[in-house]
């Protein structure tokens, strides 16, 4: 902690993004900091050019009478531009405000009102048109800006500004605003609001965290060290700038380090630009790892048998050496130089075709990432880790450091973040990127941090006593104990079981009773597919869903799931003892999940209470009828017998059952 | 160009007029006197009249048979009208050869989509810039001195059309893998690879879904109101015509029998008789 641990004095007089940027822009002069694909090149800008470009736009909304401490919404597709705008309306003392761009323009007028937002920053005309719809309802906005001109000549400009146009005024304006620009930008210090970033929400309003310059600067620097980040590192932004994760990565780390950001072309052609960029380091939720995967196995399907063969064998081979070459652990001659082989024939062209091949630091995040999938990218040396962290930490809660890297671990605490355990499992946090507050929800703040400033993430987690590696099990909310007083942590099993291409959802039930049961919903595609490749007939998904041979790989699933889950001593009551298959998919037009996709607790547990009353019975089969609704909004009855299964469990808890 | 034969200039009427929506229309760009078309005894089109102006959104409706794509046709110099004129920039234009018409800048896609289905989006777009390169054989296949040049200014000029249709993912897609709406697209972003100042558009929404109407429909406005293109479209669709044109001409059996703004012709008696059906007595 002690060598990690930043005060502001070491910071001299870094205290704020646009202070980093005129340190680059001096250091780094030459080298590049900004690339984007337009008309089929990448252009590129070095640090002093973007110096020069925020100058000029941060000039640009003096003239058009920006004030300290008025925020600034940003929406739109990761730009240059855009980024800059946000610097440059730190430049001015105000506060950028990035807003998601997907959002739909009621939610846009929540937080563009709440913020009260004078200026917006559109990347084009979409994001235009939905501002001047909010306008109406929320009056605080008083200026528009926009980056691409297209289709906006007849609009009424008298509020309006092409970025461009507003960047020429402020040139124009140098000898008349210049002094008063550096000015505001000398008055920033590391307490001042660096950015506020709203948080998606869930549950209720979103809330906007305020985050200072201390809490982004101190956590880029110390997360920068961690993964000795340089300034000839290239990232792809792609991710929507109004998540923290964006903030950090392309502008908080890229400014403190001076490495170069690159955006792509438009959201489609992400995967050629990530080709064409080849990034050191990267950031990507697991469907995109997954999604990366599937993509490969699909064509790999259809490669001619010989390749298929190689491909195969030397991924097999990768599986067991290419991680612990990656952790430094000994591996011998003759598997290190079958290894290079592999690398000349299959791993290495293959990195190359995903983009992947010059990557020193990748990190996935945001929920579990399957071992199949995080093994598949370890095994051809990249170098793929997992972090945890959420939007009032500035991101980094713990992470993990190279060499100690698994799939079912978060990792260690950050450098400067001290991490506890409450007692009911709850991960509480403490941090320099701890969030200031909730803008205008004293309220929230005062809920979620306490007076010492510890954070409760709201999610359960324990820390692995040999390694010292942080667990995330579940929401706080969700975890309950079983009847014998065990932790029951539901989307830990869950998250096993659908690790399974065949089965789609689970649902595990077991607060206050002595064990646990199941619903698994099976994947139409997955089974599908292997049904027909079997020639195994099926006419409906009601019908794949009671197959012998489907049941019985379910069951195979379920019970190698319990051997993992019998090996974590505080969590091997959660052992799956019946369970079956659902003759529905569970479906969001039914209520059973929300629109995201995700299973709504209660309401399949009032729903399909008969099913559970059999789980926990002696009873081998149960009739039941279930109301559907169909596309059209048609209700309907669904009858059908499910078979319940006993599956087998491991360890203390099998003796414990066997002996009553 | 090549001689403007006997020329006869054609002096505009007036100035042109502003849309609802605030944009300026100019004056005459082409007119159609009096054109008659016939493939032997079978008349195509009877003794139609119509003007187009510069930088309107002009449709051409009509039930099937009417004469609609022959009247594109001769509009591109595709077909030779038997009788009539088409008077251009205020001159008659004598008969020409396809290419001729298009070196005049004229550029069209087709009912049924003509590409290059085994080359790429990016050179099937290149290809509309074909009037545009001056490089000779030898100097082309030898990538030397203007060829180079040239191919380099009009990869760009391509590249802002393929930023315009936003269709960057594909641009080295071959053709022949994409969706139908998606070639239509890319037909359309040939066709203004051409610089054209009068674009026709031939049934441009045929077979599409809703969704890619409207993208469709979007970008015809948006090209319009950027470039200025002049657009004469034939479409079925009568929601995509009363929404998109400003001047529509509608055509039964080879006649004229309304022409309009779409309001107008919405009212009009023969049209209404044209597309519902006459209750027989």
């Amino acid at each position: 902690m002690s060598t990690t641990a930043i005060t502001s004095q070491s910071l001299d007089d870094l205290t704020s993004i646009p202070a980093l940027l005129a340190r680059n822009a001096k250091r780094f002069g030459i080298q590049t900091a900004y690339r984007e694909k337009e008309f089929g090149i990448w252009q590129s800008w070095t640090w002093a050019q973007t110096l020069d470009e925020v100058r000029a736009m941060a000039l640009g909304f003096l003239v058009l009478g920006m004030k300290r401490g008025d925020y600034v919404a940003i929406i739109g597709r990761n730009r240059p531009a855009l980024y800059w705008s946000m610097v440059a309306a730190q430049s001015v003392g105000a506060i950028p405000v990035p807003l998601y761009q997907d959002a739909v323009a009621e939610e846009m007028a929540y937080v563009l009102d709440h913020c009260g937002a004078r200026f917006v920053v559109c990347g084009d005309q979409e994001q235009v048109d939905k501002v001047l719809e909010v306008q109406e309802t929320v009056p605080c906005i008083e200026e528009i800006l926009y980056l691409d001109k297209r289709g906006m000549r007849k609009y009424d400009h008298t509020h309006m500004n092409w970025l461009q146009d507003a960047m020429r005024e402020g040139r124009a304006a140098q000898t008349r605003l210049g002094a008063e620009l550096d000015r505001r930008t000398a008055e920033l210090t590391l307490d001042h609001t660096c950015v506020m970033l709203y948080t998606s929400g869930t549950t209720g309003k979103p809330k906007g965290v305020v985050l200072s310059n201390r809490n982004i600067i101190v956590t880029s620097k110390n997360s920068s060290e961690f993964d000795r980040l340089r300034p000839g590192d290239e990232i792809l932004a792609y991710l929507p700038m109004a998540w923290v994760g964006d903030f950090i990565f392309a502008i908080g780390q890229a400014y403190w380090t001076g490495f170069c950001v690159n955006c792509p072309e438009s959201a489609q052609t992400m995967l050629t630009d990530l080709r064409e960029i080849g990034p050191t380091y990267y950031f990507a939720p697991p469907r995109v790892f997954e999604t990366m995967l599937t993509t490969v196995m699909i064509r790999m399907e259809d490669a001619s048998p010989i390749k298929r063969r190689i491909f195969n064998h030397f991924m097999e081979f990768a599986r067991g050496v290419g991680p612990r070459l990656l952790d430094g652990k000994p591996v011998s001659a003759g598997d290190k130089l079958k290894y290079a082989l592999g690398n000349l024939l299959v791993y290495g062209p293959l990195k190359d075709t995903l983009g992947l091949r010059r990557i020193r630091v990748a990190y996935t995040a945001g929920e579990a990432i399957g071992p199949e999938i995080f093994d598949f990218y370890r095994a051809l040396g990249i170098n793929l880790k997992q972090l945890y962290g959420q939007t009032e930490a500035s991101v980094f809660i713990t992470q993990q450091p190279d060499g100690e890297v698994r799939s079912d671990t978060v990792g260690v605490p950050s450098p400067g973040v001290e991490v506890r355990i409450a007692e009911n499992g709850e991960v509480f946090y403490r941090s320099p990127g701890t969030f200031e507050s909730y803008y205008k929800n004293a309220e929230s703040t005062a809920s979620t941090k306490d007076p010492e400033g510890w954070v409760a993430t709201g999610d359960a987690g324990f820390f692995e006593e040999a390694t010292g590696h942080l667990r995330i099990i579940d929401r706080a909310k969700d975890v309950g104990k079983m009847a014998d007083g065990g932790m029951f942590a539901p989307k830990y099993v869950e998250n096993k079981l659908k690790f399974y291409p065949n089965i789609l959802e689970s649902v595990v039930f077991g607060n206050n009773r002595d064990r646990c049961v199941a619903f698994i919903n099976i994947d139409l595609g997955a089974v599908g597919s292997w049904a027909e490749r079997n020639n195994i007939a099926y006419s409906s998904y009601q019908e794949l869903t009671s197959l012998k041979p489907v049941l019985d790989t379910i069951q195979e699933h379920v019970e190698t799931v319990n051997e993992s889950v019998a090996q974590d001593d505080m969590l091997s009551g959660c052992q799956i003892h019946r369970f079956l298959v659902l003759h529905k998919e569970l479906d969001a037009d039914d209520g059973e999940m929300t629109r995201t996709r995700k299973v709504r607790r209660r309401i399949v547990e009032e729903k399909f209470a008969d099913l559970i009353d059999a789980l926990y019975s002696e009873r081998t089969s149960i009739y039941t009828e279930t109301e559907v609704t169909y596309e059209d909004g048609r209700k309907g009855k669904l009858a059908a017998t499910l078979e319940i299964r006993d599956a087998k469990v491991f360890g203390q808890v099998a003796t414990k059952v066997a002996a009553e | 160009m090549n001689g403007q034969g006997d020329a006869m200039r054609d002096v505009a009427t007036d100035e042109g007029y502003v849309t609802a929506d605030g944009r300026k229309i100019g004056g005459v760009a082409m007119e159609m006197r009096n054109i008659t078309l016939r493939f032997g005894g079978v008349v195509a089109i009877k003794d139609i009249s119509f003007d187009i102006r510069w930088g309107e959104i002009r449709a051409i409706i009509g039930p099937n048979g009417a004469g609609k794509s022959s009247m594109l046709n001769v509009i591109s110099g595709f077909y030779h009208p038997q009788e009539g004129d088409v008077i251009f920039k205020g001159y008659k234009r004598p008969k020409m050869r396809p290419y001729q018409v298009a070196r005049m800048g004229i550029a069209r896609t087709f009912q049924n989509i003509a590409l290059f289905e085994g080359m790429s989006v990016l050179d099937n777009i290149m290809t509309g810039r074909l009037h545009h390169m001056k490089a000779n054989l030898f100097q082309q296949a030898m990538w030397w001195g203007s060829a180079q040049r040239e191919e380099d200014a009009n990869r760009e000029q391509v590249e802002k059309i393929i930023d315009f249709l936003e269709i960057q993912h594909i641009r080295k897609t071959p053709v022949a893998r994409l969706p139908y709406g998606l070639k239509k697209r890319v037909e359309l972003a040939r066709a203004l690879a051409a610089e054209p100042s009068i674009l026709l558009l031939d049934e441009p929404m045929a077979g599409m879904n809703v969704e890619e109407k409207e993208d469709m429909s979007r970008f015809i406005l948006d090209v319009n109101d950027e470039f200025g293109t002049t657009t004469v479209l034939i479409e079925h669709d009568m929601g995509v015509v009363m929404d998109l044109s400003d001047r529509v001409v509608v055509m039964d059996y080879g006649k004229k029998i309304g022409d309009g703004t779409p309001e107008e012709v919405r009212n009009n008696e023969d049209v209404i008789k044209a597309y519902l059906g006459v209750a027989h007595e």
